[in-house]
């Protein structure tokens, strides 16, 4: 078992996978000679040729619709959105189409493919580089939303994606790209769509969080431990919709207390859900009001100001100490 | 048999412009001329030169920076200098100009300080603020969606009765978005004064052109929109001055926009994160230098005995310190309050950012800045 990157897996995953199946292509702006502006997809031009891994005109609704007319005709596109920030132009072809094949043909057409994004804040990126979209993607009915944190999962989520019979946005957070190392398994494994990750079992208040921000959390959890002697339960949420309520609510009804944290802007923010769904399946349980600890409710700010907005472990922490302090 | 006709012979759309396109050039990379030159004085043409040459100094001092850390990410334009420059020149004050963010000659030659520009790579929003009477747009990032603004602007100078011209960039890879379509068509339609300037560095990103588009030629897509295509070199400035011009007369006529594909390269990489070795070799890059738009204009001047080896040297001296200063000035720049990142989200702050704002400035004082050495 080697130690990887959590790049290194995803372009792991899409090897295995492209050698497994042969109806698996990728496509997207850079992606083949090129091999992604993140390296995403270093290799897989060389190894499977231009057919399988297309450098496409620059066009995000081109990608993305072209993707919806292969996956209908029997491959398993896994189009790249080269950032946040740009599928926008994609997003008539995501919301009017992919998300509602299925639906529309009484499940006759089928929209199999996995949309890969570079997601979020935190790298002194460009304008328009450093978005947090998640939400108009859950909003959305039939998309699946996964954002992974750490290179395991992001190997054995993207499998299981690929694999998925219905579309995926798969947002890939840039922060942890070559962050940190983890042991990732040379072997196929999946990371099943759906299920949430207990990161650190506790029992005072519960911890809610996904991608870059699971490891601020998981510094907010041990100052808090340190601290404060607060006894924090982490949920890394893996996939963001349909989210892993049973593990949410069986947390929430242990502590009885619940931050949520996310770098999207706060208003109508998954908080918002998340918190709805607390309040209707575990409200007796509450001690205090669940906290959202956010990005704020502006534009993402150049990168010379964007740690004022990207929550930080203190951010997470004084939320740990408002709800446990209530 | 029957007598030939040729209205029985179809005519495939394909063929109607095949090898009809060839680069519009006025000066050659020796600096002689092949064609009339423009209506410019000597005063203007050593204004032409002096901004593209401010151009390649910022550019060498802001990719420096960014390689010291000391600016974020950045789009260099050396090379690109002429097709900016030449087109730009053509802009009376009140016309507006639409960037995309490759063009800090342009913007520079209609008004935008060099300050500003390097303060929107160092990441600081004030760069987008142009001074009251500069009308350049901000930097569009989102590939091509600028070209629509450009012709909204220009049509509603139409609909007050007044000829300002609207000028927008954007690349070969911009040309495959969708708003490059609707743009193209919507300025047809109603007739706007827009010039569509195509700088054609032959690469988006790693894609080369002929990837892009099966189009022979770019210019040839204004067909399509019924508007006038013109192909011109553009490292000649002189060319890209007259073009422009032509079609910013007409469109103040009334006649209508014009796209024009600017045959251009840049020698450095897409941004400061972008490594072009990878996609096209070096013999390419050589081959482009040889052309240089600077070079060639200065040879020009020479040639005309309005410039001489003194001169130029005096001028990149000056240029090296007039961008010193740029950048001192830059980074002299105080921290900036955490109330930017919430003005100008609404004229007036909402109660929900009020309360926001409460929430961070609470925090910086309990817990301590978390920009502090983030620069």
């Amino acid at each position: 078992m080697a130690h990887k990157t959590l790049i290194q897996a995803i372009n792991e995953a899409l090897h295995l996978e492209m050698k497994r199946d042969e109806r698996v292509m990728i496509m997207g702006e850079d992606v083949g000679a090129n091999g992604g502006v993140f390296r995403a997809t270093e290799g897989i031009y060389n190894e499977f040729g231009a057919d399988r891994a297309v450098d496409t005109p620059l066009a995000e609704a081109g990608i993305i619709g072209s993707a919806i007319g292969m996956a209908a005709y029997g491959l398993r596109p896994v189009p790249e959105i080269q950032f946040d920030g740009f599928m926008l132009p994609a997003f008539d072809q995501l919301v009017s189409h992919a998300a509602r094949l299925r639906w529309r043909t009484r499940g006759r057409f089928t929209c199999p493919m996995t949309v890969r994004v570079p997601y979020g804040g935190g790298i002194r990126a460009l304008e328009h580089h450093s978005e947090a979209p998640e939400t108009y993607y859950a909003h959305t009915p039939g998309f699946k939303v996964v954002l992974p944190s750490n290179p395991y999962d992001a190997k054995g989520l993207l499998l299981a994606s690929i694999r998925d019979p219905d579309p995926v946005i798969y947002f890939e957070p840039k922060r942890l790209y070559r962050a940190f190392r983890q042991d990732v398994p040379e072997e196929d494994y999946e990371v099943p769509i759906g299920k949430a990750a207990v990161v650190k079992e506790g029992t005072d208040v519960t911890v809610i969080s996904w991608g870059t921000m699971v490891r601020v959390s998981e510094e907010a959890a041990e100052k808090a431990q340190e601290e404060k002697g607060i006894s924090v339960e982490l949920i890394d949420l893996r996939t963001l919709w349909p989210l892993d309520i049973d593990t949410v609510i069986a947390s929430v009804q242990k502590t009885g207390r619940c931050v949520v944290v996310h770098e999207a802007p706060r208003t109508v923010g998954l908080g918002a859900e998340i918190i709805s769904l607390i309040n209707e399946k575990a409200l007796l349980h509450l001690e205090a009001p669940v906290v959202r600890v956010t990005g704020y409710d502006v534009a993402m700010p150049l990168f010379r100001m964007e740690n004022y907005y990207m929550p930080n472990a203190n951010r997470v922490l004084q939320g740990i100490l408002k709800t446990v302090q209530f | 048999m029957a007598t030939k006709s040729k209205a029985n012979k179809p005519v495939t759309v394909k063929d109607v412009f095949k090898n009809k396109f060839t680069p519009y050039t006025l000066l050659n990379p020796d600096g002689t001329l092949n064609g009339p030159a423009p209506d410019l004085s000597p005063e203007q043409l050593q204004a032409m030169h002096r901004v593209m040459v401010e151009a390649r100094v910022f550019d060498e001092r802001a990719v420096n920076l960014q390689r010291q850390g000391r600016l974020g990410t950045f789009a260099p334009l050396s090379g690109q200098e002429a097709a900016q420059v030449g087109s730009a020149f053509a802009l009376r004050k009140t016309d507006w100009l639409f960037p995309s963010y490759r063009e800090h000659a342009a913007c520079a030659l209609h008004g935008q300080p060099w300050l500003d520009i390097l303060k929107y790579w160092g990441g600081n929003e004030d760069g987008s603020r142009v001074p009251d009477d500069v009308n350049i747009f901000p930097v569009a990032i989102p590939i091509a969606t600028q070209i629509i603004h450009a012709v909204g602007a220009a049509w509603a100078a139409k609909i007050q009765g007044k000829d300002d011209a609207t000028l927008v960039f954007f690349g070969d890879g911009g040309t495959s978005e969708g708003d490059f379509h609707e743009g193209l068509n919507f300025a047809g339609v109603f007739k706007t004064a827009t010039v569509f300037l195509c700088q054609n560095n032959f690469y988006a990103i790693s894609l080369p052109r002929e990837s892009q588009t099966s189009s022979e030629s770019i210019a040839q897509k204004a067909i399509s929109y019924g508007i006038e295509g013109i192909q011109v070199d553009g490292n000649d400035v002189l060319a890209m001055y007259q073009m422009t011009k032509e079609a910013f007369d007409r469109g103040r006529a009334g006649e209508g926009p014009t796209l024009i594909e600017a045959q251009t390269y840049r020698y450095g990489p897409h941004t400061t994160a972008d490594d072009p070795t990878r996609y096209r070799d070096s013999a390419e890059v050589d081959q482009w230098k040889e052309r240089d738009p600077i070079e060639r204009l200065k040879n020009y001047m020479i040639s005309q005995s309005i410039w001489d080896d003194g001169k130029e040297e005096a001028l990149w001296e000056d240029v090296r310190a007039q961008m010193a200063k740029v950048v001192e000035d830059y980074e002299a720049l105080p921290e900036r309050p955490v109330e930017e990142i919430f003005k100008y989200t609404f004229e007036e702050m909402p109660w929900h950012l009020e309360e926001q704002l409460a929430e961070l400035k609470d925090f910086i004082a309990e817990y301590g800045n978390p920009n502090e050495g983030h620069h």
